[in-house]
């Protein structure tokens, strides 16, 4: 029989950090490389004296970092400033589990590099929180028992969130549609409609919030 | 490591300590069967819950796992100087490693398998781990590791696993056990006797549990005392595997998994990993968190198997079912596991003559574990849609038939009466809901948007049982702690254990607090799987409110000096029956306020002998197939079920519409995809394998519990319903579908290719 070696060494004209940077564009392919096994070329490892200076604005606070160029503002949030609310499902862009708001829009903190949301508005279910009062979002998942493991739901959540931010009043189908990047492996779906219908109803008639 | 019954214990039955007061059957309820929303939502919604991959412990190290990227191979050499010598690598480990040359799989009393293996024999198989200060220094130095293996020939078919010339998966050949037999009657005068058969073969495919918290553990030692925060389904079944596979009193090893983001029978088992993180942890005198990235999940944690399965079946002309014979063959993966099906063609209907036979094969491919009614939905799929063809070739309405031949009793060898079975009830109300009469009798649709109904029933057979220990802590002011052991898998488990001790001792909800699922601090339980957690754990929180009830109307007749008979407790007092004016508050109770806290055990009594429980269900369902492109729209499903006293009826709602989600997942959009080139999973992402999103289930639920209370079985009346829920799902979608196209679709999942390929052959125009 053939026999393989299973090796992955860098190559030896590696990536340059200038020209990693180059490739955040393709941002979504270079984080998934670094964990995935579909790589097909791989990047010189990080010198970690080559960190970046970043600074990120994260629930109305402004964070500095030094971040390796590859690191995620998943990672930023999960591992450097402890908030893990935001959790990790699949680290590809595939679950929603990851969701924040970047400048009111729901984004995958796992595709976004921290490099990348410099300069905006971050907001994690955390920063949905009012003191130590639920958001009305969350009072509605609650409510409604829109979950079930939880452990979607600050992704679920936020992503209602920022559906409501964006279209306060959507409809149904609207809000499947808005969330369907969400997945819930326990199937709380029809819940969390049910709680994401009630929120916008109320904020049609000013109710909740 | 150990091969073990993730539902039951073998052997030894388990032994119940009386209870302090007897815990009979609740005349009426006024927290229990309300719709309440979790007690632990805050925490849930806020961010606030840390789940064990949350936990971040001062100084921890990350780490991750080398796998074998062939289906079959033979490590040949392996050499990872390159990555000890990288950036903030602190430990490698391989099956050279000492402490990690460890024996796994066990059958028997018999390892057949490593840690670390020297043969892998599925794609994904550990080679080698790697500790380092971050996770991606670990991903590095993994794959700097210089790994030569000699390829093997391999087999990811179950249908080709025994033909002759197949490669050979485990020594002994690919049959994983002796085929299981049920058998009674006789099937060919069974068959003889009929005026009607029906045979024919559907198949299921393989589908991924696939929770959106990934597997892993965190593990860190003080000394010889090893803690590990862990995914998993069961933290006892954890800390016995870690003291076993480490030589340690069970005491020395304390696991915690509070929160848990999800399992459906995957995170039963120890994984690896947890081991593997130990084991680092100890080499480099600091914690190691390994959370399996999702493409390992997919491909090595587990599975439901495929299933073929051949079904025929016999009745006479008014619909008696005369005969069974049942014929399964599903795949374990490389690993010895049990991919039957048989249990619910032997004993949902009456049937005199029955023979079927399961078979389970080897393959090179990720082991199956049980997947949220192992087996059941699968049978569903095979038995449901042979009873609606039977039905048609019968002239009969399917439901009709359905309700001539429900099972009257537990056809076992020894039959047994059933506690309850309320069957007809599911099926009998939930068509009426449904509206079922009318919706059959629709025209056929002229265009290529064809609507269709269906339904089908299931039933599950784990009832539960002991051990539970439950302690109930009421405290000076009359607030309550709730200490159990069970883990709380996305069921509402803290919720309705705590509505039952607000149920039973009149404490506000949001006065109890529940502490649950940590080896050190709380009670036994066995792990929550089998959907047994409710009928196990529920009548040892009960049984624990009682005694604490007991302890206080004792100490109040002394107060009082009424005799202890004459006194009730309600509203938060115990009163005298005779005199009302003797009353005491409970906060008021002297020896409460001089203890501090009155402590009551529970204990789940034993089952009742000579029978047995079901829970039961049936799912109904519309749908729209369009013939051109072969897509699906599910536009209703509504679920009638039978799990005996309703807890908490919005957690029984979310748990049938979850299941109907994963059923959903089996009969229309998942589906693990194995290259035949390669023997590897080709979609081991959410990308590519279809976990249903809000956009694919149904338009609308609804829910219909047959709200019956089992009081023969338990004290609280209650039977399992998380598995029993997906059970019907994907069958009543078949029906459906036949029921809108007129031709039987036998492959599951109806992917859009199916329905067409389905159409084709049947020469049906798009």
């Amino acid at each position: 029989m053939a026999k393989k070696r299973q090796s992955q060494k860098p190559p030896a004209d590696g990536f340059t950090r200038r020209g990693f940077l180059g490739t955040v564009g393709a941002g979504a392919a270079a984080v998934a490389a670094g964990v995935s096994k579909r790589a097909e070329a791989v990047p010189e490892i990080t010198d970690p004296e080559e960190m970046v200076p970043v600074a990120l604005k994260i629930n109305g606070q402004l964070h500095r970092f030094l971040v390796e160029p590859r690191w995620t503002l998943l990672f930023i949030l999960r591992e450097r400033l402890g908030i893990t609310g935001t959790k990790a499902g699949c680290e590809r862009g595939e679950c929603g589990s990851c969701t924040v708001l970047i400048d009111d829009k729901p984004r995958y903190a796992c595709l976004t590099l921290a490099l990348e949301a410099e300069g905006s508005e971050i907001t994690t279910v955390e920063g949905l929180l009012e003191g130590e009062q639920l958001g009305p979002v969350q009072q509605a998942f609650v409510e409604h028992d829109a979950l079930q493991c939880g452990y979607c739901t600050p992704g679920q959540v936020v992503a209602a969130e920022g559906l409501l931010r964006a279209n306060p009043s959507p409809t149904e189908r609207e809000i499947r549609v808005g969330m369907s990047g969400n997945l819930c492996r326990c199937g709380a779906y029809q819940h969390i409609v049910n709680a994401v219908v009630a929120v916008a109803d109320n904020e049609e008639s000013g109710g909740a919030s | 490591m150990t091969e073990r019954h993730d539902y039951h214990v073998d052997g030894t039955p388990p032994e119940t300590p009386e209870n302090d007061a007897a815990a009979g059957a609740w005349a009426e309820t006024t927290v229990v069967g309300t719709r309440q929303p979790k007690i632990d939502g805050y925490e849930r919604v806020s961010g606030a819950a840390v789940y064990p991959h949350d936990v971040s412990l001062p100084d921890m190290l990350h780490g991750a796992i080398l796998r074998c990227p062939h289906a079959h191979a033979r490590m040949l050499s392996i050499d990872t100087s390159a990555a000890e010598g990288m950036p903030g690598v602190h430990a490698v480990i391989t099956g050279k490693t000492p402490g990690a040359d460890m024996p796994w799989y066990e059958r028997g009393g018999q390892f057949y398998g490593k840690l670390f293996d020297d043969t892998c024999r599925h794609e994904g198989e550990e080679v080698a781990a790697v500790a380092a200060d971050t996770f991606l220094q670990a991903v590095d130095a993994i794959r700097a590791i210089d790994v030569e293996y000699e390829e093997l020939p391999f087999v990811v078919d179950d249908d080709k696993a025994l033909e002759p010339g197949a490669p050979v998966v485990q020594d002994g050949g690919n049959t994983a056990g002796e085929p299981q037999v049920r058998a009674r009657g006789d099937v060919e005068a069974g068959f003889a006797d009929a005026d009607v058969v029906v045979e024919r073969t559907y198949r299921t495919e393989c589908q991924i549990h696939a929770p959106m918290e990934p597997h892993g553990s965190v593990a860190r030692w003080d000394g010889n005392k090893l803690t590990a925060w862990d995914s998993t389904q069961g933290v006892f079944s954890v800390q016995e595997t870690l003291s076993k596979v480490f030589s340690l009193p069970m005491s020395n090893v304390r696991v915690i998994g509070h929160y848990m983001g999800g399992g459906f029978g995957a995170k039963l088992e120890t994984g690896k990993y947890t081991v593997i993180a130990a084991i680092m942890a100890r080499m480099t005198a600091r914690p190691v968190k390994i959370f399996l990235p999702r493409e390992d999940c997919m491909a090595v944690t587990g599975n439901r198997p495929g299933n073929t399965m051949k079904i025929k079946i016999g009745a006479k002309k008014d619909g008696t079912l005369t005969a069974i014979e049942y014929d399964s063959l599903g795949t374990c993966g490389a690993y010895r596991y049990g991919a039957g099906t048989g249990t619910l063609s032997a004993y949902l209907y009456q049937v005199a003559n029955l023979h079927s036979v399961d078979t389970t094969v080897y393959t090179n491919a990720g082991k199956a574990r049980p997947m949220r009614a192992p087996g059941v939905p699968q049978a569903a799929w095979s038995l449901e849609q042979a009873m609606d063809d039977l039905a048609k070739k019968l002239e009969m309405d399917p439901l009709e038939l359905r309700l001539m031949n429900l099972a009257t009793d537990m056809q076992t060898e020894q039959p047994m009466p059933f506690t309850s079975n309320q069957l007809r009830a599911c099926l009998e109300e939930g068509a009426a809901a449904f509206g079922w009469a009318e919706a059959v009798k629709r025209e056929p649709d002229e265009g290529h948007i064809k609507r269709g109904v269906g339904f089908a029933a299931g039933m599950w057979f784990y009832p539960g049982g002991p051990p539970s220990t439950v302690i109930v802590k009421l405290y000076s002011d009359g607030s309550a702690n709730l200490n159990m052991g069970a883990s709380d898998i996305g069921c509402g488990t803290k919720t309705w254990a705590a509505m039952i001790v607000a149920e039973e001792l009149g404490v506000p909800l949001d006065r109890i607090q529940v502490e649950h699922a940590d080896t050190a601090t709380t009670q036994y339980a066995t792990s929550s799987g089998g959907s047994k957690t409710v009928p196990s754990d529920s009548p040892a929180v009960l049984a624990a409110a009682r005694s604490v009830k007991h302890q206080l109307v004792h100490f109040a007749a002394e107060q009082l000096e009424v005799p202890v008979e004459d006194l009730g407790y309600a509203d938060f007092a115990v009163t005298s029956r005779l005199d009302p004016e003797k009353t005491l508050p409970v906060t008021e109770i002297g020896m409460l306020g001089r203890r501090g806290v009155i402590m009551g055990t529970g204990y789940r009594d034993p089952n009742p002998e000579g029978t047995f429980t079901v829970p039961v269900g049936a799912q109904f369902c519309e749908v729209e197939v369009n013939t051109r492109t072969g897509e699906i729209k599910i536009l209703r499903f509504l679920g009638a079920h039978d799990s005996g006293r309703v807890l908490n009826r919005l957690t029984f709602d979310n748990q049938v519409f979850g299941g109907i989600a994963m059923g959903i997942g089996l009969g229309v959009t998942e589906e693990r995809v194995l290259d035949r080139q390669t023997g590897k999973m080709v979609n081991a992402n959410f990308h590519d394998y279809k976990v249903p999103t809000m956009l694919d289930v149904a338009d609308t639920h609804e829910c219909l519990p047959i709200d019956i209370p089992d009081n023969d079985f338990n004290s609280t009346g209650t039977k399992g319903l998380g598995e029993p829920a997906t059970i019907p799902t994907a069958a009543a979608m078949g029906n459906a579908v036949a029921n809108a196209l007129g031709i039987r679709i036998t492959d599951a999942p109806l992917t859009p290719r199916t329905i067409r390929r389905f159409l084709d052959a049947a020469g049906k125009e798009a």
